[in-house]
Parts: structure tokens; sequence; C-alpha cells
């Protein structure tokens, strides 16, 4: 094998394997905190509607960093600064 | 055929000035966000019209979040922080007009309103209470924790470019790919969601700005 393929075939798998781990820490937050919205919901109706705000800016606020893993992978698979090296 | 690019495509160039089809949507943006106020406020009254009345709760709901947050007057703030807000509402949205790519899909433009959310927040901090004392709030609690300041500074107006540039363009490519794979009526609750997905994000931009504007005025006694 040569450079070029080396680089292409781990640039390949370290792009799924960070949308892999990137998306594991967020979904189990975002599912833990949808959970702790929907307690304190139950609990307490009147206060639904600044609960709910709340929740989607921080539930957003948790995405975004399985969008940074994202915008790494696609880094990896569309910029890959390292190929320069190999190809001249 | 719309290709999957992550980045912005040269359409023509004036002398050095390369124009990519991202600004010319931003253009288009502007014209349109411009052309809805000038039709919807033409004729103002007190009974309003449809178009006069959707203006109006977009413009409640932005002073009254800004007013719930600042402790300074909030019109200081409203127009400049709006026109962000409603500029990235609509062009979160545009992208999915058919054959038009969103603009804030495009890390140059989403880098372009982090810099300015970032000198927004220096600006408003300085005129309230004075360049001392907004200086003052970097040594605290300890002069030890100063370059900790200074990086918090640089990596939070980072992710917010980064966070709406790669959840717009999650979206995009989300339907490009389900497009490549399914073809017919598969991609439409995906980009239903997208619509759901842009509007949160415009918000989120806004009000982490209004969080970090109402930080750097925080020490007002």
């Amino acid at each position: 094998m040569d450079g070029l393929t080396i680089i292409i075939a781990v640039s390949i798998f370290s792009a799924g394997l960070a949308i892999a781990i990137g998306g594991y820490g967020p979904a189990r937050a975002l599912g833990e905190s949808l959970s702790k919205a929907l307690d304190s919901i139950a609990r307490q109706p009147e206060a639904s509607a600044s609960i709910m705000r709340t929740l989607f800016v921080g539930m957003a606020l948790i995405e975004s960093i399985a969008i940074y893993a994202f915008v790494i992978a696609l880094i990896i698979l569309f910029a890959n600064p390292l190929i320069g090296y190999v190809v001249k | 055929m719309k290709t999957l690019s992550v980045f912005p495509e040269k359409v023509f160039s004036i002398g050095p000035v390369q124009v990519t089809d991202t600004v010319i949507t931003t253009w288009f943006v502007m014209a349109l966000v411009i052309a809805i106020c000038a039709l919807f406020t033409r004729r103002l009254s007190i009974q309003p019209s449809t178009g006069q009345e959707i203006l109006e709760g977009i413009f409640e709901a932005i002073e009254t979040t800004v007013r719930d947050v600042l402790p300074i007057d909030p019109w200081l703030v409203i127009p400049v922080l709006g026109t962000i807000w409603i500029l990235i509402g609509f062009s979160n949205l545009v992208g999915i007009l058919p054959m038009v790519k969103t603009p804030t899909a495009d890390l140059n433009t989403t880098f372009a309103f982090a810099v300015l959310s970032y000198s927004m927040t220096h600006v408003f901090g300085i005129a309230t209470q004075g360049l001392k004392g907004y200086l003052s709030h970097y040594k605290e609690p300890t002069w030890i924790l100063f370059p900790f300041h200074l990086i918090a500074e640089v990596t939070r107006t980072v992710a917010l470019a980064i966070r709406l540039f790669g959840n717009m363009l999650s979206g995009d490519m989300i339907a490009f790919i389900l497009l490549g794979i399914v073809g017919f009526l598969i991609p439409v609750p995906f980009n239903l969601l997208h619509i759901v997905i842009g509007i949160i994000q415009a918000y989120i931009f806004g009000v982490l700005t209004l969080v970090f504007i109402a930080g750097g005025i925080r020490s007002q006694p």
C-alpha cells in the first residue's frame, strides 16, 4: 500500500468513528434532559412554557457537541490537510 | 443538479473579489426581508392587517426577550440584534427553496455573524461601564485566570459560528443523501425537521449573543 491509500483508508475509518463516538454522548444527554424536563412538567404544569424554552436552548447547546464531531468528520473527508503531504 | 459541496462555488469575479453563490443568496435574502417589511408597513393602522400583525408579533417577541435579559435600556441593543436575528432566520429558511444553497451553510457567513456578535459584546460592555470598568472584569476572581478569559472569548465565538454552520450543513446534507438513496417523499419529513432546526438555531444564536452581552455589562452596580 502506498501512502495515499493508507491515508484515505484511515480517514474514512476515523470519520465514521468520530461520528459514532461523538453522537453517543450527546444522544445520552439529550434523552436525559428530555426525561428530566418531562418530569418537571408533570410535577408543575403551569411552568411548562418556561421549561420548554429552557429545554430547547439547552438541547441546541447539547446538540452542537454532536455537530462539532460532524464538522470534524467533514474536515477529515472533504478537506483533509494530510493528503497534501503525499500528493504533490 | 446541485452537487454535494462543503465550500461555496465561485460564480463570477469583479477584479480580485470573488463573488460566490453564498453572496448572491445573501443579497437575495436581504432584498426579500426589505421587500416584506416595506410591503407590510406601507399602510399602518390601528386595526392591523394580517401582515402588519405578523410583523408586530415578531417584533414584540424580540423586544420581550431582550427586555427580560438585559438590565439596561433594550433599545440600545434591539436594532442590531433584531436585524441579525431576522436575517439569520430568513437565511436558514431560504435553503428549502429548490436550487438555492443555504447561505448559513457556509462557514464564511457564520463567522461574519459570530465576529459581529463578538464585537457587540465588547462595544456594549465598554459603552455601559467605561473602558476601565469593562477591562477590570478580566481580573476576576484573580489575575491567574486572565489567560482562560482570553481563551473563552475565542472559543465561544468559534463555537457560535461552527454550531450554526454545522446544523445548517447537516440539514442540507441529510436531504441530499436521502434524495440519492430513496428519492421520492422520504426526504420530506427531514425537510420539515430542517425548518424547525433553522428557526431554533436562529433563536439560539440571538439568545447566546444576548447572554454574552449581558455577561459583558453584568458588573454594573
